[in-house]
């Protein structure tokens, strides 16, 4: 009984504020004080996958682009230096991680602002690799830090056994200890995948607004102050996110990821 | 609590950590990106806010305008609203997340609903919550529509501002429940590795429940609790979409004041935006390894938190 009013209340708590925006994203009047849609319709979605729909599958493949590329190279630089950290002790590991925790401290804002006019010089503001460039800053030490606390909890002996029975060390990394970490490399790539796929204001800053992605265009529709639509855009922007979740869920839970969490 | 697997993983970690040099090749690329990149955009974003800026034809360093910011009252009231919206959100957040972690630790076993449930603040996006809290909470929301019908208010104009208001009501709301699974999931894994047994011996010597919390879990959970909150903190005092949504005109919280800046049409604010995000910068950097040391120094002198 208890486990079930907290089970309820749990999911109560966390769903709630997906009511509005289906409902919103359903109506197409809805005036004050009714408490229910006046009239039902899809409006909202004619428009956004008729009216405007080139330009929303155009953000939706952008903003997935460029989480896909940031998530892929936070991962290139992050299971190395985690493995590292969390297999090494030596000189300046304390330094190390200290530089490494600074970009998750300071706020993109920041970063965004100083790197801008940079990236300007360098041509590359404005452009996909620019803002693929700022969201790695943040995302990479997200990555290193979840692949930090996998390799924790790693036993590099299995490595040792494969060398000794004459594996390659490409047939090491490939077979043994990829296998190994896969649920750690799972969930380091959906964090620094989300961080990517929500962020806004650094995307604006370097971006310039010839990136569009998602948040981008859901700015845009709040300020015109449509509602119906602005909910469509939110529920369009969640669903891929909770695909990821969804689909790295059996890693989330698992004993194996005790100690990353 | 030191089970055979953990002892065989720390003595093959120490065979390995005996080759005593850095594992730089390992360490290159992401320390080549942090300290090029985030390095690189703070001494910058420094050079322009100290007013070096060709294009504009600007090329003397000088501080004005950082004494600019810091002479502008306005900047100390944008300060304290910072200050008291990321500090509430977070102790707020971090109250819940503790009592949540512990009933789902004693209540959800191993039902994986509820953890999935409980996961997905974690991948909507800032953005879009603000959007929810707005459809709820602003006079003409969700809840102002069901407190009329219920009699409760007599028009949209009774029903108290949540949302653009004075005391940042919204912005909370949307951080705290974006931030509680977060908190909570962190405490969480700690509390799953670290089992019942502790607990157990303490009721065997009759301590209470109180006592068992304060005594047994809460030192056991504080490290990484303590760590959750620290990000929670630093992000709620830097970020930008939740409080322009959400937050009112006059005072802005410090992040919508830097962006509003930079991005002005008068390029010569451009350098004073960039001075307040280095400043937002510096006090949270400040903030957080302040909160380490003190907790550090506790520790060292017994205080067992």
């Amino acid at each position: 009984m208890k486990r079930l009013i907290f089970g309820s209340v749990l999911v109560g708590a966390v769903l709630l504020p997906f009511a509005p925006l289906v409902v919103w994203a359903f109506s197409s009047r809805w005036f004050y004080p009714h408490l229910l849609p006046e009239q039902w319709g899809l409006r909202a979605w004619a428009y956004v996958f008729g009216t405007a729909g080139a330009q929303m599958t155009e953000a939706l493949v952008q903003s997935v682009m460029v989480a896909a590329v940031t998530a892929i190279l936070s991962l290139a630089g992050g299971v190395p230096a985690g493995r590292a950290l969390g297999l090494y002790h030596f000189r300046g590991k304390d330094l190390m991680s200290i530089i490494l925790m600074l970009p998750i401290i300071v706020p993109p804002l920041c970063v965004a602002m100083g790197l801008h006019l940079w990236l300007l010089q360098l041509g590359i503001a404005g452009t996909f690799s620019g803002v693929v460039l700022v969201h790695l800053i943040f995302c990479l030490p997200y990555a290193t830090f979840v692949m930090w606390g996998v390799f924790s909890n790693y036993n590099p002996d299995f490595e040792g056994q494969a060398r000794s029975l004459g594996a390659s060390r490409l047939s090491v990394i490939r077979r043994v200890m990829i296998p190994l970490i896969l649920p750690g490399i799972t969930v380091a790539a959906l964090f620094s995948y989300l961080l990517s796929w929500s962020q806004y204001l650094s995307t604006l800053i370097i971006g310039g607004g010839k990136i569009t992605t998602l948040p981008i265009l859901l700015f845009a529709l709040m300020g015109s102050g449509d509602r119906p639509v602005a909910a469509a855009v939110s529920i369009l922007f969640v669903v891929p996110a909770l695909a990821a979740l969804a689909a790295s869920a059996r890693y989330l839970g698992s004993r194996r990821m005790m100690g990353v969490w | 609590m030191i089970t055979r697997t953990t002892t065989a993983i720390s003595e093959a970690r120490t065979r390995a950590a005996r080759r005593p040099t850095a594992p730089f090749g390992l360490l290159a690329p992401a320390a080549a990106v942090v300290v090029l990149l985030f390095g690189g955009s703070l001494a910058l974003g420094l050079v322009q806010s100290l007013g070096y800026l060709p294009a504009a034809g600007m090329s003397e360093l000088t501080v004005a305008h950082f004494i600019r910011v810091l002479g502008d009252p306005d900047f100390f009231i944008s300060l304290g609203l910072t200050f008291y919206i990321a500090l509430t959100s977070t102790v707020v957040a971090c109250t819940i997340s503790v009592a949540a972690a512990l009933a789902l630790n004693a209540l959800a076993g191993r039902s994986r609903i509820i953890y999935f449930v409980f996961q997905i603040p974690l991948t909507v996006p800032h953005l879009v919550i603000a959007v929810a809290v707005v459809f709820m909470l602003a006079p003409n929301g969700l809840l102002s529509r069901l407190m009329l019908n219920l009699g409760l208010v007599d028009s949209s104009a009774a029903f108290p501002l949540l949302v653009n208001d004075r005391w940042g009501v919204g912005i909370m709301a949307a951080y705290v429940w974006k931030e509680v699974p977060f908190i909570s999931l962190m405490v969480l894994a700690v509390l799953r590795g670290a089992g019942s047994d502790l607990l157990d011996v303490g009721r065997t010597l009759k301590a209470g429940r109180w006592q068992r919390f304060r005594h047994i879990t809460l030192p056991i959970i504080f490290p990484s609790l303590g760590a959750a909150c620290l990000i929670v903190f630093a992000y709620t005092f830097g970020a930008f979409e939740v409080p322009y949504l959400l937050g009112q005109t006059y005072p802005l919280m410090l992040p919508v004041w830097a962006y509003k800046s930079y991005s002005d049409v008068d390029l010569l604010s451009r350098p004073e935006g960039i001075a307040t995000g280095l400043l937002i910068a510096a006090v949270v950097t400040a903030a957080v390894a302040l909160a380490q040391s003190l907790t550090q120094s506790a520790r060292r002198r017994g205080v067992v938190l």
